[in-house]
């Protein structure tokens, strides 16, 4: 058992002794994209408008901050250090971060939708804390001292009077042994950026040193005492339900503890690991046949087919007009395969389970609802469910965490011990959510010009579960299997727009996002319309880095090239025509000037039609319309004969408003253009007419460490007087375009279907001859 | 009962590799020498080596990513090769020299590879670490004269879902710089 497994810190007990300074505030839900995933805290969570549950300072002056945005390898959790020993003027060092634990942390929803930055770094909850502190340690101070507090300046967790620093007093010295009340709103001001000293460097991360020499403890290395090893038995087919389970089968097996069914789900529990997977493997479990599943080949087209809940964006209600009076009509369908999480480790979780109380060691994104889900699977009250997060393979969204974590606590509560379950790797990649399929159809009208008067856009993705939430444990597939049923799917035409929404870049960025009598998109094009047809996937589908904005950007801006060939204008030239919010226009002229883009348009003249071709593609987008922004040039190589695309060098402008860590910003943003590469080139789900084939690393195509990896060059545009925005999922949003793009200015070829294997290149130039 | 011989190549991939599990399991006492000591274990021969590792001996570095020897996250070094733990019945590694991420150095005082990991700041999740640096490690140590592309090659049966490639590379050039010299 490890030291951090053992404790199991109450709030109390932790704050007791080492002084608490608790301070109001009312800044509540005045951030935009954070009211998007507003909901409000869960009873029992810290009080978000507490200090204490953000702050604590001990008598040696130690800093602790509780925050609800964790760590699963993007870097967050240096960020956040950063910002509290900046506003308290404390050494990086001094400050302990905790996160996401129910029995300590405020509850801050998910972890999830580039949130966590513009959540905790503007103007609300953990930047408002420090800042509000701040304050309130000065004005102690001001009355110890017996001085103004313009008079007073803080370093090292020291206040001193300016010019006779021998008058002076620690934050431990102000706030041992007394327990204030102060409520402050958001005039507590946070220090600019101008002053910063330890926000916005490249300070390294504090786990590093214990993630490369094998000490750092993610879930799957929690250890109890007693603890006992499940393993779960999926259904072989989607839509398979139990017949009958033969425990006779794995009577006598050495280790085997039980065998567990519950409705439709199947596990066992073993005292070793390999005993648990050689009986889960051996158990005789009888199934129905499955419901079938449609033909992959056929499956895009097919969705247009199908019963649909409609949501429309924007409609100027004149396309139709508009496009029969252009000068050039262009239409263009876009495919997207359903991708996977695909995390390097499977899912793990560790549940302990005994009587009315469970302690859960989940990766779960999302804590708090994993205490209300895990305590309705458990017919357990809430409270008596303790959730703490510990960090998994990273997860990019929804993997098997939420499921892997409702399986452990299943197979603890029957057998009343600890136990860990992780999945195989098969279990993980049929089951998991997978990031939506799309068929998108995108069609424009051109002025005598060439300039674009009308932009339409359809689409259609089938979705089915999602996260749980605070009461929908089946939105996962293990709480299906024990009786729960996914959030529901209604049927539905489309209301009229009531105000503007970028619906995850359902919006193109060239239009004018007209809704009321506001535009509030980023480009210039007033007659628009977007609707998009939500309907039943076969498969489970949840959030996966970029939901949404990725497949919808991928046909935005392979169309918006596809518009500039068509009247022979340069690609970037044409997207700033279009454009007029500055912060897209930034990135992408920053990607352009770092590329030495020559202004021409594609196809590249002169590219022979056999062997190996250059050519270059750009893209950018506005994540979700204002929160981060890339603007991506790469430079392909094709090779004719084999279809094989190269990416050889990629140029990522970046702007997540000011930069919280250069270096963690850079890395996410390498990190993500290379994963969006691993998407645009192999990933895709597969299937047969019962299940799910892809479910290995020999089935399911991620690039691994030994292709000959691109030379990334990334320009970050700091934006210091602008709000923090999201940053980890811009650079993949924009790659499978810029790909497409740079094929076909290598090749004169346009591929609209994802992923761009060598075989449809090929195809393609077959078809081009 | 039937025991799973596997054989690797450099880079961690399995060789041959008989298919099934053992259908009776013995417990025998097993003696493994890890890090540079000797543990001896109760444990059925056919187990493979990983979940001796992380669950008997409860090694953080050595982790199950696929147990099928695709990915190399349960990577571990034996007699100066990389293998896939996951695929290696402890049998085969009887009195052989078994070497995992915690045996190289410790985070005051990291390996020299550990060391050029650190400062690319060369990882997000870090679960991919074990497999990449140890992979690298034991390549290199070999071929202390292997070109850039020959690294590659050696790296093509690790994963990194992060996609934390280009960082990694430099740590492992600034390696390799170092074994070179």
């Amino acid at each position: 058992m490890t030291p951090l497994a053992q404790a199991e810190p109450n709030r109390r007990s932790f704050l007791k002794g080492a002084g608490a300074l608790i301070v109001g505030f009312r800044m509540l839900g005045d951030n935009a994209a954070q009211a998007q995933f507003a909901q409000a805290p869960l009873p029992g969570a810290p009080p978000i408008d507490q200090l204490d549950s953000w702050i604590a300072i001990a008598a040696d002056g130690s800093i602790t901050a509780f925050s609800g945005k964790e760590e699963l390898g993007q870097g967050i959790s240096t960020a956040q250090q950063q910002l509290v020993a900046e506003e308290l003027s404390v050494p990086f060092e001094r400050v302990k971060l905790i996160y996401c634990d129910t029995a300590l942390t405020p509850d801050q929803a998910y972890t999830s939708g580039s949130q966590s930055h513009p959540a905790n770094f503007n103007h609300g909850n953990l930047a408002q804390a420090c800042a509000t502190a701040r304050e309130a340690l000065l004005k102690m101070a001001s009355q110890q001292l017996n001085v103004p507090v313009e008079r007073l300046s803080a370093a090292n967790g020291v206040i001193s009077v300016k010019g006779d620093a021998s008058k002076k007093v620690t934050y431990g010295q102000l706030v041992a042994g007394k327990k204030l009340n102060l409520t402050l709103d958001k005039q507590a001001k946070r220090k600019p950026a101008s002053e910063w000293t330890v926000l916005g460097k490249p300070i390294g991360r504090p786990d590093m040193a214990a993630m490369a020499t094998g000490q750092f403890e993610y879930v799957h290395n929690v250890r109890l005492p007693g603890m006992l090893h499940g393993r779960v038995v999926r259904p072989p087919a989607v839509g398979a339900t139990v017949v009958s389970v033969d425990e006779s089968s794995v009577q006598g097996m050495p280790g085997l503890v039980k065998v567990v069914t519950r409705k439709n789900f199947v596990g066992v529990v073993a005292e070793k690991p390999w005993q648990a997977m050689q009986a889960a493997e051996k158990l005789k479990v009888s199934w129905t046949a499955g419901s079938g599943l449609p033909k992959q080949t056929e499956f895009h087209e097919g969705l247009r087919r199908q019963p649909s809940r409609d949501v429309k964006l924007v409609d100027s209600k004149d396309t139709e007009r508009t496009l029969a009076a252009a000068a050039t009509v262009l239409k263009s369908t876009y495919y997207h395969p359903y991708q996977m999480h695909g995390s390097v480790g499977s899912s793990c979780a560790v549940a302990d389970v005994q009587g009315d109380k469970a302690t859960i060691y989940s990766p779960t994104q999302g804590v708090w609802y994993q205490k209300t889900t895990g305590a309705m699977i458990l017919g357990l009250k809430p409270e008596s469910v303790h959730v703490i997060f510990r960090r998994g393979a990273g997860c990019y969204g929804l993997n098997g965490a939420d499921t892997v974590t409702y399986d452990a606590a299943i197979l603890s509560q029957s057998v009343g011990k600890p136990v860990r379950v992780q999945l195989s790797r098969k279990d993980e990649m049929a089951w998991e959510n997978y990031g939506n399929a799309w068929t998108i159809d995108e069609r424009a009208g051109l002025d005598a010009k060439g300039n674009i008067i009308a932009w339409e856009h359809e689409a259609w993705t089938p979705g089915l579960g999602n996260r749980p939430g605070p009461e929908t444990p089946g939105n996962v597939v293990t709480g299906m299997l024990i009786g729960y049923q996914p959030q529901a799917f209604r049927p539905g035409a489309a209301q009229e727009p009531k105000s503007y929404n970028n619906n995850s870049n359902g919006v193109p960025s060239y239009v004018a996002g007209h809704v009321g009598d506001k535009s509030e998109g980023t480009g210039t094009v007033k007659s628009e319309k977007v609707l998009v047809h939500n309907l039943v996937s076969p498969f489970w589908t949840g959030p996966l880095r970029s939901p949404a904005r990725l497949q919808n950007t991928f046909a935005h801006e392979s169309f918006m090239d596809e518009l500039a060939a068509r009247v022979k204008a340069d690609p970037v030239e044409y997207r700033l025509r279009h454009l007029h919010d500055e912060r897209v226009i930034g990135v992408l002229s920053a990607a352009a000037k770092a590329a030495k883009w020559e202004a021409r348009p594609s196809p590249k003249t002169g590219n022979s039609k056999t062997g190996v071709v250059t050519g270059r593609g750009v893209a950018c987008v506005a994540y979700e319309g204002d929160n981060g922004y890339t603007g991506i040039v790469v430079e392909v190589e094709v090779n004719q004969d084999s279809g094989k695309v190269a990416v050889k060098r990629m140029w990522v402008g970046i702007d997540a408003g000011p930069i919280s860590n250069p270096d963690g910003l850079r890395n996410q943003a390498e990190g993500g253009a290379l994963q969006g590469m691993s998407r645009a080139l192999g990933e895709e789900v597969t299937w047969d007419d019962q299940k799910v084939t892809s479910v290995d690393w020999r089935s399911y195509h991620s690039l691994p460490l030994g292709f000959e990896i691109p030379k990334i060059e990334c320009v970050l545009v700091n934006r210091p007087d602008e709000e923090a925005t999201g940053a980890g999922e811009t650079s993949i949003t924009v790659m499978a375009a810029a790909i497409g793009n740079a094929i076909f200015d290598a090749t004169g070829v346009r591929l609209r279907q994802i992923p761009l294997t060598a075989e449809r290149v090929k195809e393609a130039l077959r078809a081009r001859g | 009962m039937r025991i799973k011989l596997t054989l690797f190549t450099q880079g961690g991939e399995p060789l041959t590799h008989a298919a099934g599990h053992s259908t009776l399991s013995h417990m025998s006492a097993i003696s493994l020498k890890v890090n540079g000591r000797t543990h001896t274990l109760d444990l059925d021969p056919s187990t493979p080596l990983l979940y001796a590792l992380s669950d008997d001996l409860e090694l953080r570095g050595p982790k199950f990513g696929c147990g099928l020897g695709q990915c190399g996250a349960c990577t571990a070094i034996v007699n100066g090769t990389a293998v896939r733990s996951c695929v290696t019945p402890v049998s085969t590694v009887v009195g052989k020299d078994i070497v995992t991420l915690e045996g190289l150095g410790t985070p005051e005082k990291p390996h020299p590879i550990q060391k050029a990991f650190i400062d690319e700041q060369a990882a997000q999740c870090g679960f991919c670490l074990n497999g990449v640096i140890l992979t690298a490690k034991a390549f290199l140590d070999k071929n202390p004269k292997a070109s850039e592309s020959e690294i590659q090659q050696a790296l093509s049966g690790v994963l990194c879902r992060c996609f934390t490639h280009v960082r990694m590379q430099q740590a492992i050039q600034r390696y390799a710089k170092e074994v070179a010299k």
